[in-house]
């Protein structure tokens, strides 16, 4: 029993620990256009962005009910390791792509997590893998797609109409109109992610039998989801955000207007048909088609390759981290100890290595993305580093 | 395994739709204003009442499916 207590009191920290990566690795998502084009001061879009994802936490607690959306098979016996070591593959590759300055999905990498982490410690029937394309995979392929190609539609109608006018009053309305999308965006986040830990926490809960199957998630559990993510997201990721306001493109108002309004509809409508998508790739994919649909058409395409790169690399990269992790968390309480020491060690470092090019509320709107071409060692460093760290 | 490919189109043309639709009402709403701006300060008397209604309408047009989002987002 006393055992199972710090297990659990593990698991749910390293929960809110992820919850609180999540947040700060999403919040270029509402907010990156909103910076880059001046809508809202960078401090300003922060805290509007953790207030919202804080409320939008308990708006709803449909998704935390059926969390692993029938990804992973409940009654074939998940134990609080297993779901230990899948956050902390979620966590780790949520760190790498930050230090990168890559936007890749937090929601891919805990599913992925969850996938690789159950495959090892449960078996290849834990995991519905029907439900892993139908839900994830083929939506995580259009939802881009299609965000892009709103995106590039209503930006051609946004100049199409607005260039009758004075283009100063123009650019203040549309301004004016990106704090409203990027508003929605950052609740409608909230909502979604912050769930997905309330998830997990409820589904640690109930596997070890202190909640009843099918237990909603408690008041604490919420609160506590929201605060994480709240904070997480006050911290700003500001090298994500750095790259996806201007490392992508350049946009102006009534693209970061497009946009924001895009990433908006394609999440709010996939969410109502039970699609769980990616917020970054949706929010990426609409910048770029913005972009093209702009007066001067362009898009950096080597910026979007290796965002595209990454979006392929997060589930499998957080499964092999996830499945590693299992295998040692499953020798017993020492595995467990042994895999949290590698994570705050792997944490600590990441976070050390950011140090030598820090990004802040300061300097985000310089155009120089980060590690790209300026630091080549820190960035051939990482990757080992976290892989040698982990096998180890 | 069983794609419900019908379901997708349907999700990415309301996407689509919906996006193209408040960019547009948002946009001539912003045009309007910019009329309005540019008749108070030709003719000062007569203000620029039809563009104000106008701006009226398509910003209630947003705010509209702004409310219908949020409903969404809160079933």
């Amino acid at each position: 029993m006393e055992h199972i207590t710090f297990l659990v009191a593990v698991v749910i920290i390293t929960a809110l620990a992820f919850d609180f990566t999540n947040g700060f690795h999403d919040t270029a998502n509402a907010m990156a256009t909103s910076i880059a084009t001046g809508a809202l001061r960078p401090k300003v879009a922060v805290t509007i962005a953790a207030i919202l994802n804080f409320a939008g936490a308990f708006l709803s607690v449909k998704v935390a009910s059926t969390i692993s959306g029938g990804i992973v098979n409940e009654k074939a016996g998940i134990h609080p390791s297993v779901i230990f070591a899948a956050l902390a593959g979620a966590i780790l590759w949520n760190l790498l792509t930050w230090l990168r300055g890559l936007p890749s999905s937090s929601s891919h990498a805990l599913y992925g997590g969850l996938i690789g982490a159950t495959v090892v410690g449960v078996g290849l029937d834990g995991v519905n893998f029907t439900t892993v394309v139908t839900k994830i995979v083929i939506p995580a392929v259009a939802s881009p797609i299609v965000a892009g190609l709103a995106a590039w539609g209503a930006t051609k109608v946004a100049y199409l109409i607005s260039r009758k006018g004075n283009e100063k009053t123009t650019t203040k309305g549309f301004k004016a109109g990106q704090m409203f999308s990027a508003s929605l965006i950052s609740l409608a986040h909230g909502t979604n992610d912050a769930q997905k830990t309330m998830g997990v926490i409820t589904l640690t809960l109930v596997s070890v039998g202190a909640l009843p199957k099918h237990a909603l998630p408690p008041t604490w559990v919420i609160a506590s989801a929201g605060l994480a993510i709240a904070l997480g997201t006050y911290m700003g990721g500001w090298r994500i955000i750095r790259s996806m306001g201007k490392g992508l493109a350049d946009i102006q108002a009534p693209q970061g207007f497009s946009s924001e309004t895009a990433a908006t509809a394609v999440i709010l409508t996939s969410t109502h048909m039970g699609y769980g998508l990616s917020t970054t790739q949706v929010c990426s994919g609409g910048i770029m088609g913005a972009g093209l649909g702009g007066p001067k058409g362009q898009v950096n395409w080597s910026m979007a390759r290796r965002m595209v790169y990454t979006w392929g690399l997060t589930l499998p990269a957080a499964a092999v981290v996830a499945g590693a992790a299992a295998f040692v968390t499953d020798r017993g309480t020492w595995g467990v100890l042994l895999v949290g020491a590698v994570l705050v060690a792997g944490s600590a470092g990441m976070w050390w290595l950011s140090r030598r090019q820090p990004v802040t509320a300061g300097n985000v709107n310089e155009v120089t993305p980060v590690a790209l071409d300026v630091t080549p060692a820190p960035a051939a460093v990482t990757p080992t580093t976290a892989s040698t760290t982990v096998a180890a | 395994m069983h794609i419900n490919w019908s379901a997708l189109a349907d999700t990415a043309a309301v996407s689509f739709g919906i996006t193209v639709a408040v960019v547009a009402a948002f946009a001539l709403g912003v045009l309007s204003l910019s009329r309005r701006e540019a008749a108070t300060t030709a003719t000062p008397a007569r203000g620029g009442a039809l563009p104000l209604a106008g701006a009226t309408v398509c910003f209630a047009a947003c705010a509209a499916a702004v409310a219908y989002g949020l409903t969404l987002i809160a079933s």
